[in-house]
């Protein structure tokens, strides 16, 4: 098996406040290889956005700091890289869309221009280049008219089109590697169909590595290959995307899938999660889910559960891992 | 036996807008709410579902006359709720209550939750003599989970989930009859999300409560819904049982926008029935003319440009306005 | 690039958000008392705050001194000595004596007066008026607001100099000697009419900001009346901005006064402010020094107290800093 694109290893990432210190990510690792879709799901505050921007290295010290950990891309090694070397491997190696598409593009310019920028400014393209390439990019992310559209600022531009710009600026300098932050979280269902469907098929033509992050269990379904379940900074379980969903392995997986209200089922009962997702500056002993845990017993109280084996390339954090995993 | 409690006929918003520095021009209207009907009956949910800009928290708004409709005519228990007056209106406020989507700006963070659940007892005096407002406030509390001996703190020391919760409290608190509920779970985590539906689901059956239910989460509505009505642009283009609009929808929009929904179960993956519609909701400053959806429609044909297709009963069992409509299971 | 998780729909905060968020889960027991309100908990958070209590203690100070200037100093400040001219300071005047041998200690008590109540009087016009019509135009007819915005900047487009001038040498002629009270009332008005449409427009904007927040509907729907959203809802989440340009405005306020001093149409002699006593001082700075040095000193040291108490104040009203 060769090396994987982007190897995440045991992520340790706190945020010093005035009111403490809140450990956000708590031995955060994922392997993502060319070609495939991991998903990284979790709820506000898991931490998986934390983990993506501290790959992007665009987190800001203060507050943030990176205590323990390693994140390879290609086997360098990005946190000993030099902050130049980290600005190049940001849109030439690995690209980063946002779920607000209004925010992150700039409103006082051009669409064409700030893709047309990035194009310059790296690749020392000429203006009259740019923009040539700038309206291939957008005519490749389905943008109508895009010879006209591309002088047009983000305001002009509706919910879907500007996501779609985004798409195209993160593609302008051919990444390896795309990080989608709940790219269609901010969308209409119709629009969003569109954008998962766009983005699918953009990974496969460029055979890139794609991380999603995301909350919803159903676009999961829908494009993941594998998924990486992230509660309070951990990953607690890491699966193939058919056997998660077939027996998942980890009593939160299980009842977060047991919460959702399904389109195609009728009349279900919803089971819930009893409380809330744990406080980081103050998360609990030993196996931070367990004060929601339905099967929790005095062991999970005060030993924090190791990645437990549940076959090639699938893990939990649970002390009961097993018997989880069999019931489903 | 339904017995309506809140009957909407041809309801009408639309907003000037508006240019100019001094004297303001007006150069369209945007067409929020464009003819709307429906019945709501008593212990009922009827859901409401459409994407952003199709009128529905417009709606909501209207209903709780929060803005005045521009035509048409609502009835509360069979009176016109819109020319409601003085002490009548405030028995009107008094029945109907509306939960708000964003549980973060929904609550005056200046203000206690024991103020803030307590308010309707200082508005409606009559409600509550002063002693009692405090245990009130608890019981309420207490009613929709949270802890009783909380009152002292603001919003913010609360999550979002608990902040719904605090919203929802203060919509029960003058014991409404009709709970207007614009996207109350959009804003929250999916294990957050599943208590509060299941706190309204219990309200409802404890209190009697009938629901406007707004979201654009079709699985949400399906979940709450007895009967829901499905919006675009401003109106609605099919409306029925939970049933029939999950298993047998006929309008296209509803059969594109169920087909796009995402189903957690990867096993379903290339497998379903897949409409995808091309490009974004037209502006509803100049909706198309016809049929509002002809311009994403497969189905569109010259009539759908001149015409516009009433909502009635064309094929299967419930009113659609498609002038195409059929039957196609989608789900 | 902006902070993804800034907006949308707060599905996923962005961790730094939630590292504040989530203090909710503590249970740390609140003491169950008698019925709390926002202002009764920002008035114990202000008790235990030491500059609010410095900054307190400044200002009493400064009233006192305004109100009684004999129990600081024996020594009348109209007492000329033309033996004593541009003294430095010593034991028997701590500030030395100025240009006319006046003790300058006992004038900058003296001064305290006029420059408090040009400054204070000034700022509660200027906010009250600025306030009002504020609130007002947010909630009036469009048109209306756009009337009051304009009229608004007419006055706010006239040089403040300029204004006063025109307003001052209109009530006054040159030649007339006014009674202390009533240059202090026309300048007074006359600062408040050339500045109130600054806190107008702050208090515009928190208002329509302020009236579109889903609380605000939530009340209305409860069929609150509009004097309770305006007091109960409004006022307490737009008076941060307000209050922090007052605190400012204070300052600039009592400089204000300073200026029309020296250009003779405000303030004038035998009155007595640390304005007047700052222009008197402009020719005479290298060679005394601490003709300007002791009055500045003052109007520092107030504004200063007033800013902090000003922020302090608002501080407390906010429950999140908490």
């Amino acid at each position: 098996m060769t090396a994987p694109l982007l190897e995440v290893e045991d992520l340790h990432v706190e945020f010093r406040t005035r009111d403490g210190v809140a450990k956000v990510l708590n031995g955060v690792g994922y392997q993502v290889n060319a070609g495939e879709t991991l998903a990284v799901l979790g709820e506000s505050g898991s931490g998986k956005s934390v983990t993506a921007q501290t790959i992007m290295g665009i987190l800001d010290t203060p507050p943030a700091f990176v205590t323990k950990g390693a994140i390879r891309f290609n086997g360098e090694d990005l946190l000993a890289a030099s902050a130049d070397r980290r600005r190049d491997v940001r849109g030439d190696g690995i690209a980063m869309i946002f779920q607000d598409a209004l925010s992150a593009l700039n409103p006082v310019f051009t669409v064409g221009f700030q893709i047309e920028e990035q194009l310059r400014v790296r690749r020392g393209m000429t203006r009259k280049e740019a923009r040539a390439r700038a309206i291939e990019l957008l005519d490749l992310v389905k943008i109508p008219n895009a010879k006209n559209r591309v002088g047009e600022y983000p305001h002009q531009f509706s919910g879907g089109m500007r996501q779609r710009a985004m798409i195209a600026m993160s593609l302008a300098l051919d990444p390896e590697m795309l990080i989608a932050d709940e790219p269609t979280t901010a969308l209409d269902v119709t629009v969003q169909a569109q954008i998962m469907d766009l983005l699918r098929e953009i990974q496969t033509e460029r055979d890139m590595g794609l991380i999603l992050i995301t909350h919803d269990l159903g676009v999961v379904a829908d494009v993941a290959d594998r998924i990486a379940v992230m509660y309070a900074g951990r990953i607690v379980e890491h699966a193939d995307v058919y056997q998660l969903f077939r027996a998942p392995g980890h009593p939160y997986t299980e009842s977060l899938l047991e919460s959702l209200p399904r389109l195609d089922l009728k009349g279900q009962e919803l089971k819930t999660i009893k409380g809330l997702p744990p406080s980081l500056t103050n998360i609990p002993s030993g196996c931070p889910f367990h004060p929601r845990c339905p099967r929790a017993v005095d062991v999970c109280k005060t030993e924090v559960p190791a990645n437990h084996r549940l076959g090639l390339d699938r893990t939990s954090a649970c002390h009961f891992a097993e018997e989880v995993v069999s019931r489903g | 036996m339904a017995e309506p409690i809140l009957e909407v006929t041809d309801l009408v918003k639309h907003f000037p807008v508006r240019v100019g520095v001094l004297f303001k021009r007006t150069i369209g209207h945007v067409k929020a709410v464009d003819g709307v009907s429906f019945t709501l009956n008593k212990g009922e949910t009827l859901g409401v579902v459409g994407e952003s800009g199709c009128g529905k928290s417009t709606l909501a708004q209207v209903l709780m006359r929060l803005e005045p409709p521009t035509s048409g005519g609502a009835k509360f228990e069979g009176r016109d709720m819109f020319a409601m007056r003085g002490a009548e209106l405030r028995k009107l406020r008094r029945d109907i209550q509306i939960v708000l989507q964003d549980p973060y700006t929904s609550l005056n963070p200046r203000m206690t939750v024991g103020d803030i659940i307590g308010e309707p007892f200082e508005i409606h005096t009559d409600v509550a003599p002063k002693g009692s407002r405090r245990r009130k406030v608890q019981d309420l509390l207490d009613t929709v989970g949270l802890n009783p001996e909380h009152i002292h703190r603001y919003p913010h020391q609360f999550s979002g989930g608990q902040r719904q919760r605090i919203g929802i409290a203060r919509a029960l608190a003058l014991r409404p009859k009709v709970i207007v509920c614009d996207e109350p779970v959009s804003a929250l985590d999916v294990s957050i999300q599943a208590q509060v539906m299941n706190l309204l689901g219990e309200l409802q059956s404890d209190l009697g409560l009938s629901y406007v239910f707004i979201a654009h989460d079709l699985s949400v509505v399906r979940h709450l819904s007895d009967r829901v009505a499905v919006m675009y642009l401003g109106k609605i283009v099919e409306t029925g049982t939970e049933d029939q609009i999950y298993e047998r929808p006929t309008h296209p929009y509803t059969q594109a926008l169920l087909s796009a929904v995402p189903v957690p179960d990867p096993t379903q993956r290339g497998t379903r029935d897949v409409i995808r519609l091309t490009g974004d909701v037209p502006s509803p400053i100049n909706p198309p003319s016809g049929c509002h959806f002809r311009t994403r429609c497969w189905k569109a044909q010259d009539i759908c440009a001149t015409e516009e297709p009433e909502l009635v009963v064309r094929a299967g069992d419930h009113p659609s306005a498609c002038h195409f409509a059929e039957e196609r299971s989608v789900v | 690039m902006s902070d993804p998780g800034a907006s949308g729909a707060g599905l996923e905060r962005a961790a730094a958000s939630a590292v504040g968020d989530l203090s909710h889960v503590d249970d740390s027991s609140q003491k169950q008392g008698k019925p709390r309100s926002l202002w009764s908990d920002a008035w114990g958070e202000l008790r235990r705050k030491p500059t609010f209590i410095i900054s307190l203690v400044i200002i009493f100070i400064v009233v006192v001194m305004a109100a009684f200037p004999s129990l600081f100093t024996s020594v009348d400040p109209r007492a000329a000595n033309l033996d004593n001219y541009l003294k430095t300071p010593s034991a028997d005047a701590w500030f030395g004596y100025d240009v006319q041998g006046y003790d300058v200690y006992a004038r900058a008590i003296y001064g305290a007066r006029a420059s408090l109540l040009v400054g204070l009087f000034s700022t509660l016009l200027t906010v009250l008026i600025g306030s009002v019509v504020g609130i007002f135009a947010s909630y009036a007819k469009s048109w209306v607001d756009s009337l009051l915005s304009r009229f608004g900047d007419i006055f706010a487009g006239v040089p403040f100099v300029l204004g006063a001038i025109v307003i001052l040498t209109t009530f006054n002629s040159p030649t007339e000697n006014p009674s202390a009270v009533r240059i202090i009332t026309q300048v007074v008005l006359s600062i408040a009419v050339l500045s109130w449409p600054v806190s107008m427009r702050i208090m515009r904007s928190a208002t329509l900001v302020a009236k579109q927040q889903d609380y605000v509907k939530a009340a209305r729907g409860l069929g609150a009346s509009p004097l309770r959203i305006v007091f109960r809802h409004l006022l307490p989440n737009t008076v941060a901005p307000v209050l922090v340009y007052a605190t400012i405005a204070l300052g600039a306020f009592i400089g204000a006064e300073a200026t029309l001093a020296f250009l003779g149409i405000g303030l004038r002699p035998p009155v007595v402010s640390w304005g007047v006593m700052i222009s008197e001082s402009r020719d005479y700075f290298q060679a005394a020094p601490h003709m300007l040095l002791f009055p500045a000193g003052f109007v520092t040291i107030t504004v200063l107290a007033f800013v902090i108490l000003g922020d302090a104040v608002r501080d407390a009203l906010d429950p999140k800093s908490r």
